[in-house]
């Protein structure tokens, strides 16, 4: 009656033990790497849990927002304000930050969640607009285009520093693996499920007695917390917040790794943010038509691979048991 | 499986007080119109606590449209829904849910990509407040999945629990449609036309289904098979252009002339 009742998908399972071994993998591999493929690999991780929470609204609730550099890019010139205005250490620019980017994401979600499908989409980017707008023009608090430098990487009191390449990769992969870990209970609780049968049938859901709008909005905001998680890592990492981080092709991207990997999967997102960041910056050695190879991809996913690049190689569970 | 007990508990107190007028569900001169056209026109129903009516009438007649204004999917342009002696007239989908109101859908309305047991689940936490738990697993409620588990066996569907729902077969889907209502226990359910797109002999086990239902849960069905509605119910209602042509036991209804005339064509 306990255990034998809960059996979930065995391809869940088989997802977890893979990306536990990524990450194991990760972390044996690291010191043996040259400084380039380690910044890369710590820049994957910071953007995995950007696109893992993306995931959250795309895959399993069915909601496109094409405005999540706005939760990440607030959390992001929060640390970089705070940590080089006010000194503040990682404890105060995270509480800040991750308040900051969830309070956004909750005004945001009130306006945003009455609408679906291509409009969602556009007021979104339409919100995520108005924050790229203030990032550029409120100088006085942002420095506009210049953006802000020289944000120093936290101290942790451990004797080592994480100004070193290798102590902040082990740092970021770290806090990448927590957030993957909350977010898959959260996918995994009840209140997942629930974002399951929205994405599945809204009206049924209603019919059983789902606050749909209710659920729509929790997810809303969780997500943008965890996409507010992720900007702090980026303000450490990059030591640099500027408008880019805020702007339109950070949310695409961010929507290109999600749908690369595999809508509806966490460990899919992760694995689609780690392909579009080392193509990125391989390609871009090349040419400076980086964008036009991205958009080749995602036109190849959408043909050939339209439930990710993890769905096409994971087999659809028959239908008898 | 105690939570939701006490759940149930809590929304049938919540739905007690009112003016007593002992009919599970009374819609008074309630209309539906569609800019122009009265697809609802000035229905009056009252089904009392567990009895079994069924809703005929031809095609076009309104019969979903008045289902969807009971359930609350459409508001109703005019009238009075009361569920228990209560106002549920402005009353969102889920809080009609809350007391004790479930569906089931003509054209078969489930989660496609999720399992069977998956499925069921969902319709189990509905009611509960569980459906916000975000802390742990779905898999760690044992009282959930043997509450599911249960709901499966009693339409039939005990073995098919970990199937993918879009792999089903046509009558298993419309078993599923009926399991996801009775999961939340209703007090009174509409059922529309559960043996849409089914063969004969899968027709005659949904109305064993149905028959074997709790005998205090009030039904209130669509159903064009008349051989099926008939053996089932006690009490009919026609309608007909949305208004109600007919409304009585089912031996008066049979015999009365207008309805033959324009129903039954004989």
């Amino acid at each position: 009656m306990s255990s034998g009742l809960a059996a979930p998908a065995p391809t869940l399972d088989r997802k977890v033990v893979a990306g536990f071994a990524a990450l194991t993998l990760a972390g044996v591999l690291a010191p043996a790497l040259p400084a380039y493929p380690l910044t890369l690999l710590t820049q994957a991780a910071i953007v995995a849990v950007l696109a893992m929470s993306l995931d959250i609204l795309l895959g399993y609730t069915g909601l496109p927002s094409l405005g999540h550099a706005a939760y990440f890019g607030i959390a992001a010139y929060t640390v970089a304000i705070l940590a080089t205005e006010r000194q503040m250490g990682l404890a105060g620019c995270l509480v800040a930050a991750l308040l900051l980017a969830t309070a956004t994401a909750a005004l945001f979600g009130v306006l945003a969640i009455r609408a679906t499908g291509t409009y969602f989409l556009m007021i979104t980017l339409a919100l995520g607009m108005v924050v790229w707008g203030l990032a550029f023009r409120w100088v006085s608090m942002t420095k506009g285009d210049n953006g802000i430098a020289g944000v120093p990487r936290p101290g942790l009191g451990l004797g080592w520093s994480l100004a070193e390449p290798l102590p902040f990769f082990y740092f970021a992969l770290l806090a990448a693996a927590l957030a993957w870990a909350a977010m898959g209970v959260l996918v995994r609780s009840p209140f997942g499920l629930g974002l399951k049968g929205i994405r599945e049938s809204e009206s049924r859901m209603r019919a059983l007695g789902y606050n749909v709008w209710l659920h729509k909005y929790l997810a809303f905001v969780i997500s943008g917390f965890f996409a507010g998680f992720a900007g702090v890592l980026w303000a450490y990492y990059n030591g640099f917040v500027g408008p880019a981080d805020v702007q339109l092709v950070t949310s695409v991207e961010t929507l290109l790794m999600a749908a690369l990997g595999g809508p509806g999967t966490l460990a899919g997102s992760a694995l689609g943010a780690v392909a579009i960041v080392f193509l990125k910056n391989f390609v871009s050695v090349y040419t400076k038509r980086w964008l036009l190879i991205l958009g080749a991809v995602y036109i190849g996913v959408i043909l050939w691979a339209p439930r990710g690049v993890l769905g096409a190689f994971t087999r659809e569970p028959r239908g008898a048991r | 499986m105690d939570q939701t007990r006490v759940m149930r508990a809590s929304v049938v107190e919540e739905a007690s007080p009112g003016p007593a007028t002992g009919y599970a569900l009374e819609l008074r001169s309630v209309s539906k119109a569609f800019g122009g056209l009265r697809a609802v026109d000035d229905v009056a129903l009252a089904v009392r606590a567990g009895e079994r009516r069924a809703l005929i009438g031809p095609n076009g007649a309104g019969k979903t449209t008045l289902f969807n204004v009971i359930s609350g999917e459409l508001p109703a342009s005019s009238g009075t829904i009361m569920l228990f002696g209560r106002d549920v007239t402005r009353a969102a989908v889920h809080r009609r849910a809350a007391l004790g109101l479930a569906r089931t859908f003509q054209i078969t309305n489930v989660f496609p990509s999720l399992t069977v047991l998956e499925n069921c689940l969902l319709a189990v936490q509905a009611l509960s407040p569980v459906k916000l738990a975000m802390h742990r697993p779905l898999g760690r409620y044992a009282d959930l999945h043997a509450h599911a588990r249960t709901t499966l066996e009693a339409v039939g569907l005990g073995g098919r629990a970990g199937a993918i729902v879009q792999h089903l077969s046509h009558g298993e889907q419309r078993q599923l449609e009926i399991a996801l209502a009775l999961a939340g226990r209703p007090r009174v359910l509409l059922l529309d036309e559960p043996t849409a797109g089914l063969s004969p002999a899968e027709s005659q086990l949904m109305a064993g289904l149905i028959k074997r239902l709790d005998p205090a849960m009030t039904v209130l069905m669509i159903e064009h098979d008349m051989d099926i509605a008939l053996e089932i119910v006690q009490h009919v209602t026609v309608l007909h252009y949305g208004r109600v042509i007919a409304d009585g036991t089912r031996e008066a209804v049979k015999a009365n002339p207008l309805v033959r005339e324009i129903y039954l064509g004989a």
